[in-house]
């Protein structure tokens, strides 16, 4: 085995010495302390042991044991305790005197004095136990640790108080002992300890554990800050004292929206979702809430915006369910039509129309490009082979045939689609296809059908590509995906299907057929804006003035970057094509899949259900948005970031802010002076909201919300070191302060309030309502502006956000399913039989009534006496919950030891 | 602390009744004795009580593990129960991934009363945890995910949640 110590460094004392005394044969290597470290976890100057099986030692104390180990030496209680007592008394102590006399010149006398009631302590174990040694009558590792502790500190016995006479006379055998002498000498040379010395000074000087400061602010995560510049400040501090004057008027368009020359046009489609499906939170943050998030920043931003979305509604998906319920396909589409729509209105999507897909204009436009792409040759006619089940008397759309995949033997592979390799397939060249409605097995019959010639369309659709790509803001993965298709090579894809509930085919010979899904349904976005106004060729026959921008997930991507936009391009009818492609990955459900069939995961319908503000949902699907890789919607990461980030970050201190201005001006916001560190905020601000445009203006949706969140760190210390409640008690300079303090800070809630309205819409109003934030102030200009001059009123100020209950959170857990939610809680062993779950839900929601009363009587400074009572009550109501739950009441765990 | 040692103590299969004091600022852990003084530490009554229960081999069986176990223990003692700062918390993360990138337990391959110990003393830093730190130092949650679910160990804390799948995968 091989010992590395570093010449000078106290801790090689006491391993030389115990190596020493336990006689181990160590191969000693003398190491410069500035090298690499022979583990990570062995800083330099501190002595590590390599074993001869790899296995590194970094702790001296446990070096010191393995050499007394590996004699024999057993470990008893009361070395034990030694060994614990010097690492978590002795040392911080020593090391502390140590660098005080080396470092600071202290004179040895001082230093020992600090360790008093250590050097006591050895002493009266030494004469209670009357025992020459530390552990008993002999020499044990208790001796040499202890020992290698104080000698760099002591050096020799007469250092010691003259009263300590039992500890005097053990330190001077040890000391005088052979393997202690040896080490000393080897060790602690002079020009060692110099070295040492150098080293210490170097280093931030060792600080007792109980002497260290505790801090609540959350660290900067960036450590290297952007230094700002003279300019930076003083353009900062121009634009500020501008005021409301500089900031320019919202526009707001004339109803219906269009497009307006000299303005920036921008239309905005978020995907149809198939109408017959409740949306889960991944579908909504794919698609309507991203592209919502989007379309109220562009308000924002005064650009004139149309954002429209609808149900897509035809196919066979729809036929088989009105099958099912009983009704006429129209029927469906109406009724899941307007669960979609009363979704999205809870969840405060702005669309400026949203419609659907089964309208007469639908008919018109898509016969219309049909008639188009026909006249122009790029139509071709050719012979299918269908897979018809006989049994079920249809031919069978792709999703109703199941086989093995042609490419992969993939066993469950679908008709249009296998989901282990992803490549599509034609469902006849599936492998022992199976009818998914009655497993009878279909069989192949030829039918005539139409097909868009995609091959023919390749030159055009590359050329315009090339041009979108280069111009426009495609997410990586969309032109990932786009590029693979065209380097697969195109070939033609049927546009016909044998069914009834469709856009009817406007061609003899084929009349009794419709248009397939695919070609259909993305020219949804036309006809659904053609319901919102008639003149809706202004928007969609515009590439000129119009910027388009398609939000979704991933899967559809192929249907809006290449088959759309070449129907669009055959047809040549001047068709505004997309520019802007925002694709999502996708989300996850805690550690699986949502999953309507297994009741897993929380679907539209049901968030309101759970009590949580949609303001919060929004703000949590946002702050995980799959951006660039997938994520996860975990219930307990919601609850960690709406305590944080929303509750003791962003509304603790936008109430702040408004508080102090209540109960110190009088609710007027007083006068400001800024002084330098005043106009550096300013500056580090106006940084945070360029940042914020230029990622909003890339769609980096759930980027740009960290420069909301980093700006009200900035606020929460800003008011945090100014301390304005203290400085309101002053005197005159000190009032002054805390105004200019108060004013910055409500200043900043107002921009936030602006900055935030895309993400949380009710939030923002309700800053808005409660700071009077006049309405020609909700602009996004790029730089920080005063909008509550000295003078202001502000209206009511009340806190934003609620606190989520670890209780609720499980309790909504345990209800939306999920693989965790069963071994969370493994079947008690208490005699409590899980109780009903109405009685659960009632005693959750009791929980939560009476935890934010409680937070309330707190905040108002109620009288101890009643906030005792109503403690006293939830308490109960929580222990209640447990019971009902089946669990026994926990016992938070060692709280101590966290920093307050 | 106190709380820890009734766990163990549970877990050892030690007949209840054992009575703890603390001793100072820092709440130190005694254990009074028959005889003698009684112990002061947490590493030493731990130590203590396993041999109690005679379960020696949680302290190791070769002179080997026996000094790595002590120095867990110790490491557990000075720096976790030390540490304070945020700073503190994510060296001990960091330090911790590296050791545990090709080790089961602490300790190598054999589960110790380190692997108790440090657990007990990270539960409330694990429970704080984003999903992302959890996977930043992904070593830590694999050895804690699996001593929580050691029979006996986790009793009444509450489970740590560990998300199977990975979701920062350009994390760096």
């Amino acid at each position: 085995m091989r010992l590395r110590v570093a010449p000078g460094g106290p801790a090689a004392l006491k391993v030389l010495a115990a190596a020493g005394a336990a006689a181990a044969p160590v191969r000693l290597v003398w190491g410069d302390p500035l090298e690499r470290p022979l583990a990570s976890l062995s800083p330099p100057w501190v002595p590590a042991l390599e074993l001869d099986s790899g296995t590194v030692l970094f702790s001296p104390n446990a070096i010191c044991q393995f050499f007394f180990l590996a004699r024999g030496e057993e470990p008893t209680d009361l070395t034990n305790q030694w060994l614990e007592w010097e690492a978590t008394e002795l040392q911080p102590a020593a090391s502390a005197a140590l660098y005080a006399q080396l470092v600071h010149g202290k004179k040895g006398q001082e230093t020992v004095e600090a360790l008093g009631q250590l050097l006591d302590h050895i002493e009266q174990n030494l004469t209670r136990r009357g025992t020459a040694y530390l552990a008993g009558d002999t020499k044990s590792v208790a001796d040499v640790v202890v020992w290698g502790a104080l000698f760099p500190v002591l050096q020799d016995e007469t250092s010691l108080p003259s009263e300590l006479q039992a500890l005097r006379t053990w330190f001077q055998s040890m000391t005088l002992s052979e393997a202690c002498r040896k080490a000393a000498d080897s060790v602690l040379m002079p020009k060692a300890l110099l070295e040492f010395k150098s080293y210490l000074q170097k280093h931030p000087p060792p600080c007792l554990a109980t002497e260290k400061a505790t801090s609540n602010e959350p660290e900067e995560e960036d450590g290297s800050e952007h230094a700002l510049t003279e300019e930076e400040i003083t353009a900062a501090v121009d634009a500020w004292a501008r005021g409301v004057a500089a900031l320019p008027k919202p526009w707001r368009p004339q109803k219906p929206v269009l497009p307006v020359e000299g303005m920036r046009n921008v239309l905005i489609t978020s995907a149809l979702p198939y109408v017959n499906n409740v949306p889960h939170l991944g579908n909504i943050i794919g698609c309507v809430l991203s592209a919502d998030t989007f379309a109220r920043y562009c308000r924002l931003r005064n650009w004139n915006t149309l954002y429209v979305c609808g149900t897509d509604e035809y196919g066979t998906a729809t036929e088989t369910k009105a099958m099912e319920e009983g009704l006429t396909p129209q029927e469906i589409c109406n009724k899941y039509n307007a669960i979609h729509a009363e979704i999205y209105r809870w969840f405060d999507i702005s669309f400026d129309y949203f419609g659907r897909t089964t309208t007469s204009h639908q008919t018109t436009i898509a016969q219309d490009i049909f008639q188009r792409l026909l006249a122009r040759g790029f139509l071709l006619q050719d012979t299918v082979e269908q897979l018809r089940c006989e049994d079920c008397q249809r031919f069978l759309a792709d999703r109703f045939v199941e086989g093995i995949c042609p490419f992969c033997n993939y066993e469950e592979a679908r008709g249009d689609q296998c989901d282990k390799c992803g490549k599509l397939i034609n469902a006849v060249e599936l492998k022992n296809p199976q009818c998914k409605l009655c497993r009878g097995i279909p069989v192949v019959k030829t039918t005539q059908h139409l097909f868009l010639d995609l091959p023919k369309l390749e030159e055009r659709l590359e050329a315009w590509l090339e041009q979108s790509f280069a111009t426009g803001d495609w997410t990586a993965n969309a032109r990932y995906i786009t590029r693979s298709w065209i380097r697969d090579g195109l070939k033609p894809r049927c546009i016909t299907r044998d069914l009834k509930w469709g856009t009817p085919v406007p061609l003899d010979g084929f009349r009794d057929k419709v248009f397939y899904v695919w070609f259909d349904a993305p020219i949804g976005y036309l006809s659904i804006t053609a319901n919102y106004t008639d003149q809706w060729e202004r928007w969609w026959k515009n590439p000129q003035q119009v910027e388009l921008y398609n939000f979704m997930a991933k899967d559809n991507v192929p249907f809006h970057s290449v088959i759309f936009p070449s129907s669009l391009l055959g047809a040549d009818d001047n068709y505004t094509l997309v520019n802007h492609l925002i694709a999502t990955e996708y989300l996850n459900y805690e550690d699986g899949k949502f999953s309507k069939s297994r009741g897993v995961g929380v679907f539209g319908d049901m968030a309101k259900d759970t009590g949580i503000p949609a303001d919060i949902w929004r703000f949590y699907l946002l702050y995980l948005r799959p951006e660039g890789q997938d994520s996860a919607f975990s219930w307990s990461d919601l609850m960690l970031k709406n305590n944080s980030e929303l509750l003791n970050n962003l509304g603790n201190f936008i109430n702040r802010a408004g508080m102090f201005v209540c109960k110190f001006f009088g609710g007027t916001v007083p006068n400001m002076v800024l002084t330098l560190d005043d106009k550096r905020l300013l500056a580090r601000v106006t940084l945070e909201l360029r940042q914020y445009h230029q990622l909003l203006e890339k769609v980096r949706i759930r980027d740009a919300l960290r420069c909301i969140l980093s700006i009200s760190r900035h606020g929460n210390q800003y008011i945090q070191v100014n301390e304005p409640w203290k400085r309101i008690k002053g005197d005159e300079k000190d009032r002054q302060r805390a105004g200019t303090v108060t004013g910055v800070a409500v200043n900043m809630a107002s921009m936030l309030a602006v900055m935030l309205q895309p993400y949380m819409p009710s939030v923002s109003l309700a800053i808005q309502e409660q700071l009077r934030i006049p309405p020609d102030c909700f602009i996004l200009s790029h730089n920080f502006t005063c909008t509550l001059p000295a003078g202001h009123c502000v209206g009511t100020v009340s806190p934003l956000f609620q606190k989520l209950e670890n209780d609720q959170v499980e309790a909504l857990r345990k209800r939306f399913g999920g693989g965790q939610a069963k071994q969370t809680h493994p079947a008690p062993a208490t005699l409590m039989a899980p109780g009903d779950p109405q009685l659960i839900q009632e005693l959750t929601e009791k929980v939560a009534k009476q935890g934010n009363y409680v937070r309330q009587l707190k905040a108002n400074k109620a009288e101890k006496a009643q906030v005792d009572t109503e403690v006293a009550t939830l308490l109960e109501l929580k222990k209640q919950l447990l019971l009902a739950e089946g669990k026994s009441p926990e016992v938070p765990l060692f709280k101590g030891k966290r920093k307050k | 602390g106190v709380e820890e040692l009734a766990l163990l103590a549970k877990l050892l299969g030690l007949p209840r009744g054992i009575k703890y004091g603390v001793q100072g600022e820092r709440k130190v852990p005694v254990l009074q004795t028959n005889n003698g003084p009684g112990l002061t530490g947490l590493m030493t009554i731990a130590a203590h009580l396993v041999k109690q229960a005679k379960k020696d081999q949680l302290l190791g069986i070769t002179a080997e593990e026996k000094a790595v176990v002590q120095q867990w223990l110790e490491y557990r003692v000075t720096r976790v129960d030390g540490g304070t700062s945020k700073e503190d918390t994510t060296t001990i993360l960091k330090d911790l991934n590296i050791h545990l990138e090709d080790k089961v337990y602490l300790a190598g391959n054999i589960f110790t009363l380190a692997d108790i110990l440090m657990y007990y003393g990270l539960h409330h830093v694990m429970v704080d945890l984003t999903v992302q730190e959890k996977e930043k130092y992904l070593n830590v949650s694999r050895w804690f995910n699996h001593i929580q679910h050691y029979p006996g160990v986790r009793q009444h804390l509450s489970n740590v949640i560990f998300i199977k799948n990975r979701l920062y995968t350009n994390a760096h």
